[in-house]
């Protein structure tokens, strides 16, 4: 059985803001397939009372005190800019209020 | 001797003593990849320029009687994944292509703190994500060994460099065994430290719970050297270890006696037979009987989780890729297609993603973002974190029973060019060994140790977290052994 | 669409019940950033408070600001809070321009704080508002829309983003749903903000200022007929002063109702208020639904607040602002409707710091709730934005007490005051304004008003008194009112008498 349809790749494809092509749909539904299910297995062997793993570093409240620290030149800030107006960055106009 | 054979101990002693100005090495460095690198495609960009003006700025301080730091003068290749002020740095991808950074990652600034001398930067698959350099959007990278055969991944372009005597030195970042893998199909040493052990701040991330930086060397006792350059807590990485790096120097150097008299090695089970080339199989086998004579007890050790181990890091770390590559979005830096004045942010977004990013790349991040969705997180994400803790599990289980365990490197020797990149399972394949140690944060190391067909064999030590030391003491001692049994140093077997 | 009739409010709320719920974002007033050490001063030039963190390049990660931290905690120990002993950072996906990672790092199912309270006095009656949890994020950069006619987002041609703002820390503040508030529900929203705008100054965590976005609400509204369940809820966004808070539950009731009453179902939306109309417009509607793909953010560590720390918060908690309006009541004698005309004039402070430099209570009121009140009023400007202290009203008082100046010369050194003239004492002084205390001048001014009226003055001796008030008018205009009427008048009576 298929684990990810075409659709579930369109889908998730515009949640990732990629553009894919009906082409890259057909090669990446099939091989998400394969790939899925060959990780589902990760199911067989961890049971309910296992703690997830998130951080391997046995850290916790690492800080920083609130001290100002150096800030870009303004010139750094826009320099890679695709496009800038009035030292802000430029970008096409914005269909949604928030995604 | 020629300044591009000798290791990176060598440079420093020769520089520091006046034998060699660090210009020579740097212009000799530079002259051997005018001379190679249009084959081999192991830099993507040279900073000729920066890397000469360091270089006389080290030779000018030794003329006003300066004292040199540790590495002065010493040639390195930087991966394309580490962030370099003023250097363009591109990930080797197609929407990053003419970023020039701001800012200098923190293990650069640790890097030149130390003398050393950046040539420039490697090529690797884009953003880390492959094991062959293939995934590069500026070209493959191709093995010293065999030019027809791939120098590994992702760290491709730094093995090939050092393999391929363009520097002694590399840095290479290792998700999952972008470091180990291509040290072993190249013939050199790689080591992948403990998880927050070197700064990742600069690190252009793929899989931030797994990324880390590490070093390439020639010798055990370079790639000794390299990391305790690198290494060491940073404030500007919240995950950068507080702890005191170990002494893995020292621990190189007392490992170079190959005497491991009360050292126990265990063999992991599940890491060999079935699947894995008899040559690799043989040459691995071969080297663990050489520890045993050379006084270490060997046991076989099961790691069953480690069966999962593939399982867990292509869910995690196509999760995690999925949303550190969601900035690259058209807006503040890099490639941006499709603004024509009408189109919407949306769509420039889109099409720019599309068109900036790698198919590889692309396959990651609809994984990974279908992995993270909601009504699969659980299944998917939450399910590898737990398999992430059996693994550590396992690994504590082990380390209870021996000192440092080994496996092969790879199941195989560098494979030819084209021959997984249409089939994402064969290349994941190529991790299988390193993938373990990568979810648990513990340290590993590649060491070459035997030939199969004329190409390289790497053993992989791992061990516990922190123990970074045991993985140069066991190597070092490795690579002793092997060039007693080859009668000289494995790379030297290369025709190249 | 159907355009719903709208009900009145009071026809709404005899067929309906209110379920109201706030989410309210506070930016914290720490000098850098949540997770770098960018400064965060409001108003400054675009894209000048950035580093690589703030505006996400490849490579850069967060370090989290301890005094980001430490507020939150306490924040939820001033609302009664548990604080969690272990709780972590995830990131929230989705794109934004706004946001340079195009993920924010928040909190998701393990937040710093949960299950508090806050209890609000509406009119004497205490409403207690539960809260399910305080969380810390980070806030977005902002971004102007270019080419369109109101500068919204609706018609522009292109948006230019400002990222100074971005990853300022954010404290976000969520109420359980409260139900039961009945027609009250739009001034118990109203109250619940206030009060936990007062408790958040208080702490001296944050300005506060909703006209400047350091504090903004979004309010959640349902409505349900008696004894059913809840309905489906609305989100109001861009709620962005107290009055505001109050009329967009007013207005969503109205809207609501209406729609309720013609057969028709409430869609969970975003919604718009619009401060010019009091109303609330559908946010566009979202093509599917989001997806934020929470995981816990792997370039963080944990947070694990030890009992220890979170002790040493709770002693610097001050005193709940509502309980201490009641303590000041009581020591000043005031009845509640006097007390609540301090509190809405934002006068609280200023009256206790004008008592503490020596005012009675009376006089504290009469001056900062009548002539300074007025005079805020007229600029349109906020009491404590007069430029007089506490300490200079204290000052005039004391100098009308004296008997050195009159009511009428107090409002003089007043005006001075506020014109920058230094304090009161200096202003009279330079501005001599001073009463004609002396005899001998005030002599000479009675004299010369009774030699000027000789008709009033034989009224006067007439035993009719009352005609003195013609030549204490005189003598007033002849002193130019730098006389104390009381001592004219009995001057004038007993060279008269």
């Amino acid at each position: 059985m298929s684990t990810i349809s075409r659709d579930e790749v369109a889908h998730i494809a515009r949640l990732a803001r990629l553009a894919v092509t009906e082409e890259e749909l057909d090669v990446f539904a099939g091989q998400l397939d394969v790939i899925l299910t060959s990780v589902q297995r990760v199911g067989e062997v961890a049971a309910d009372e296992i703690p997830p793993t998130s951080h391997v570093v046995p850290l916790t409240n690492v800080l920083r005190p609130d001290e100002p620290g150096e800030c870009l030149a303004p010139g750094d800030v826009l320099r890679s800019a695709p496009a800038a107006e009035q030292n802000r960055f430029r970008v096409p106009r914005i269909l949604d209020e928030e995604a | 001797m020629q300044p591009i054979t000798m290791t990176a101990a060598q440079i420093a002693d020769a520089v520091a003593q006046g034998q060699i100005s660090a210009r020579e090495v740097a212009q000799a460095h530079f002259d051997q990849i005018a001379s190679v690198d249009t084959e081999l495609n192991a830099f993507l960009t040279l900073d000729t320029e920066g890397a000469l003006a360091a270089a006389d700025a080290i030779d000018s301080a030794r003329a006003d009687g300066e004292k040199l730091p540790a590495l002065a003068g010493v040639p390195l290749a930087l991966k394309d994944i580490i962030v370099t002020k003023d250097v363009e740095t591109t990930a080797a991808s197609k929407i990053l292509k003419g970023w020039v950074p701001p800012y200098d990652a923190t293990i650069v600034r640790k890097m030149r703190a130390a003398g050393i001398v950046v040539l420039g930067k490697t090529n690797l698959d884009e953003f880390a994500m492959g094991s062959s350099t293939e995934n590069s959007a500026f070209g493959a990278t191709r093995n010293p060994w065999d030019r027809t055969r791939t120098p590994g991944g992702s760290s491709g372009g730094s093995s090939a460099a050092v393999a391929g005597y363009e520097a002694p030195l590399a840095i290479g970042t290792d998700t999952g065994g972008s470091i180990r893998q291509p040290a072993a199909v190249t013939g050199i040493v790689g080591h992948k430290p403990t998880y927050g052990a070197v700064s990742r701040y600069g690190l252009i991330a793929f899989s931030s719970s797994l990324d880390q930086a590490g070093p390439f060397g020639r010798t055990v006792l370079d790639a000794a050297l390299l990391h305790e350059a690198i290494a060491g807590h940073d404030p500007a990485d919240s995950t950068s270890l507080t702890a005191p790096a170990p002494d893995v120097v020292a621990a190189a150097r007392e490992g170079a006696d190959a005497d491991l008299t009360g050292l126990t090695v265990g063999v992991v089970t599940e890491l060999g037979g079935a699947g894995y080339e008899a040559g690799v199989s043989a040459a691995v086998a071969a080297t663990i009987a050489q520890l045993s004579n050379a006084g270490a007890k060997v046991v076989e050790i099961s790691c069953p989780s480690f069966d999962y181990a593939l399982g867990a890091y292509y869910l995690i770390a196509p999760s995690e890729a999925s949303s550190n590559l969601a900035k690259f979005d058209a807006v503040r830096f890099g490639l941006r297609v499709g603004d024509n004045g009408v189109a919407s942010l949306e769509e420039v977004m889109s099409q720019t993603r599309d068109a900036g990013f790698g198919a590889e790349v692309k396959r990651r991040i609809i994984l990974g973002t279908y992995a993270l969705s909601s009504g699969y997180y659980d299944a998917y994400y939450g399910q590898a974190q737990k398999v992430r803790t059996l693994i550590s599990r396992d690994f504590s289980k082990a380390f209870e029973q021996c000192d440092v365990l080994v496996s092969p490197t790879s199941p195989t020797v560098a494979f030819p060019l084209g021959e997984r990149v249409d089939d994402p399972m064969a290349m994941y394949a190529a991790d299988l060994c390193t993938l373990p140690a990568s979810l648990a944060g513990t340290p590993a190391i590649s060491v070459p140790c035997g030939l199969s067909e004329g190409l390289p064999v790497g053993l992989q030590v791992m061990a516990p977290a922190f123990a970074d030391d045991r993985c140069y003491r066991v190597a070092a001692a490795v690579e002793t052994l092997t060039t007693a049994a080859l009668g000289k140093p494995l790379l030297a077997h290369s025709t190249f | 669409m159907t355009v719903a009739h709208a009900p009145s409010y009071e026809s709404a709320m005899s067929s309906y019940e209110p379920v109201i719920g706030l989410e309210t974002h506070v930016e914290l007033g720490t000098r850098t950033k949540m997770f770098c050490g960018c400064p965060t001063e409001f108003g400054a030039e675009p894209n000048t408070q950035i580093c690589p963190v703030c505006l996400g390049l490849p490579g850069a990660l967060p370090v989290a600001n301890a005094a980001a931290i430490e507020a939150t905690i306490r924040i939820g120990l001033a609302l009664n809070c548990e604080i969690a002993s272990w709780s972590r950072f995830a990131r929230k996906n989705y794109f934004y321009p706004d946001m340079p990672k195009n993920f924010q790092t928040s909190q998701y199912d393990e937040p710093l704080c949960v299950n508090g309270y806050l209890d609000v006095v509406l009119d004497g009656e205490t409403v207690r508002v539960e809260i399910e949890r305080v969380h810390l994020e980070e806030d977005t950069g902002k971004s102007l829309h270019v080419g369109g006619s109101t500068g919204r987002i609706h018609g522009a041609t292109h948006s230019l983003v400002d990222y100074n703002r971005a990853g300022i820390p954010l404290v976000e503040i969520v109420t359980k749903p409260v139900a039961g508030a009945g027609a009250n529900a739009p001034q118990v929203a109203k109250a619940y903000v206030t009060e936990l705008r007062d408790v958040i100054r208080a702490l001296g965590v944050s300005d506060v200022r909703m006209e400047q976005g350091s504090m903004r609400c979004d309010v959640n509204t349902s409505l349900n007929r008696p004894g059913a369940q809840w309905g489906t809820r609305t989100e109001t966004k861009n709620v962005n002063s107290l009055r505001s808070v109050e009329r967009a539950v007013h207005s969503e009731i109205i809207r609501q109702a209406g729609l309720l009453d013609a057969g028709e179902r409430i869609i969970q939306e975003t919604r718009h208020f619009h401060e010019d109309t009091g109303q609330t417009t559908s946010g566009r509607s979202k093509e599917e639904a989001t997806d934020y793909r929470y995981f816990p953010e792997p370039d963080l560590v944990p947070l694990a607040p030890d009992a220890a720390w979170v002790e040493s918060l709770k002693a610097t908690i001050p005193e709940p602002p509502s309980v201490r309006i009641r303590r000041l009541q009581e020591a000043w004698g005031l009845t509640d409707h006097e007390m609540s005309s301090i509190v809405n004039a934002g006068a609280v402070e200023l009256i206790t710091a004008t008592v503490e430099s020596g005012a009675t209570v009376e006089a504290a009121r009469k001056w900062w709730l009548g002539e300074l009140a007025r005079r805020a009023n007229a600029q349109d400007v906020e009491l404590e934005q007069l430029s007089i202290t506490p300490a200079h009203v204290a000052e005039l008082q004391a100098l009308v007490d004296a008997g050195r100046i009159n009511d009428k010369l107090a409002r003089q050194a007043l005006e001075g005051v506020l014109a920058g003239e230094g304090s009161p004492e200096q202003v009279v002084a330079a501005r001599g304004l001073e009463v004609v205390s002396d005899s001998g001048a005030l002599g000479a001014a009675v004299d010369a008003a009774i030699a000027d009226n000789p008709d009033i003055a034989a009224k006067i001796r007439d035993g009719k008194l009352a005609a003195a008030g013609a030549l204490v008018g005189a003598v007033m205009k002849s002193t130019k009112g730098q006389a104390d009427a009381k001592t004219v008048r009995e001057l004038i009576l007993s060279k008269l008498s």
